[in-house]
């Protein structure tokens, strides 16, 4: 959780496209406050699949990309024949 | 250009900017839980959590109306109240939250175009502070199931073949390559699609920054696909969120007087022993 913030404006924000687990993934981070956040989504669809916070962006977006490595994973592909 | 169908039903971040604090107007974050409300939300809103306050997880069916009553009483919201829903994950789970105000009769309900994602992109501000409210009294109406299709229907709909069927999933669940988008548990026991769905993505809908398309282009996207306004329209697609934002799209952006969100989706119809299911590109029956 992020230290109590009252009226702050994200800054740095930030967001690229990587592959993880074979997956495309969005990362989104952002400074609110005195911490970094950061977001996850899986590209398609676009649900969020993990977060991460810290006081740098990189220990946000590694907690939050170690999280989603684990989901993607479990994601298995079928054979369609 | 053409324009939308009900306007109104939409507003923009600048005007939730301008009219957060008004006193008619509830702003509410929805999501599938409350944690990025929690790290920081639009000054003003409350937080919903559709897993726990607008699904029965019981029943796997949305809250009953005496719930729904209670929800709106204390999130301070009275009949005429005006209420703005924005969220994360796209607004899939605002629209829901859209849609089941809908069926309890609220007349003056919209959504924040683009969401909590063009909020932040466009740098306005993030408070934690939860406002405090003052409880409203509530009077829902009898549910409207007119804009909800049941299991019967579907089947019936996929025998007829009169409907147009939307699967909104991605092309990987529609097909069958996965049974829930990547990183997501599996809730079915089998992938593919209901037969005769068409497939448009809920995201073809929107622009890059999550903000819907112009009517014009909305207009083309179902209508090359033969998702025309003449005929019935029933929306899916896993759990049913993502198809109540097409279903938002196609109800209230273009004026379809015919659409339904089948909220059982993947999950209720790819569990069921011996229902007929296409996997590969549409029309490949299994």
């Amino acid at each position: 959780m992020a230290g109590k913030v009252s009226g702050s404006r994200p800054q740095d924000y930030m967001r690229r496209r990587e592959r993880a687990e074979g997956w495309d993934i969005d990362i989104v981070s952002y400074k609110l406050g005195e911490r970094y956040l950061c977001e996850i989504d899986n590209v398609d669809p676009g649900a969020r699949i993990a977060r991460g916070e810290g006081v740098t962006r990189e220990e946000a977006e590694r907690s939050a990309l170690e999280a989603a490595r684990k989901r993607l994973a479990m994601t298995r592909r079928h054979s369609l024949h | 250009m053409g324009t939308y169908a009900h306007p109104e039903v939409l507003v923009d971040t600048e005007w939730v900017a301008q009219h957060a604090q008004d006193p008619n107007v509830r702003l509410v974050e929805v999501d599938v839980d409350t944690k990025s409300y929690e790290q920081g939300h639009i000054r003003g809103a409350l937080a919903w959590n559709w897993s726990e306050e607008l699904s029965d997880p019981v029943t796997r069916d949305i809250i009953p109306k005496e719930s729904f009553e209670r929800l709106m009483e204390r999130s301070g919201i009275a009949n005429d109240t005006t209420v703005v829903l924005y969220g994360d994950n796209n607004n899939w789970f605002a629209a829901w939250a859209f849609w089941q105000m809908k069926i309890y009769g609220h007349d003056d309900v919209r959504l924040m175009n683009g969401g909590r994602k063009k909020w932040i992109e466009e740098g306005r501000e993030l408070v934690q502070d939860i406002p405090t409210v003052q409880p409203a009294t509530y009077r829902a109406k009898e549910p409207d199931y007119s804009i909800r299709a049941f299991l019967p229907e579907v089947q019936r709909q996929v025998e007829e073949g009169k409907a147009a069927l939307v699967d909104v999933r991605s092309p990987a669940e529609f097909t069958g390559e996965i049974l829930a988008p990547p990183g997501l548990s599996e809730t079915a026991q089998r992938g593919g699609h209901i037969p005769g769905a068409h497939n448009i993505p809920w995201g073809q809908a929107c622009n890059e920054d999550g903000t819907f398309k112009s009517a014009d282009e909305l207009k083309d996207l179902y209508q090359r696909q033969e998702v025309t306004p003449d005929k019935p329209v029933v929306a899916y697609c896993r759990i049913g969120e993502r198809s109540s934002h097409t279903w938002f799209v196609l109800r209230y952006l273009l004026g379809y007087p015919d659409v339904k969100n089948y909220d059982g989706s993947w999950t209720e119809w790819g569990n069921l022993v011996r229902a007929p299911i296409e996997r590969g590109q549409a029309g490949a029956r299994t």
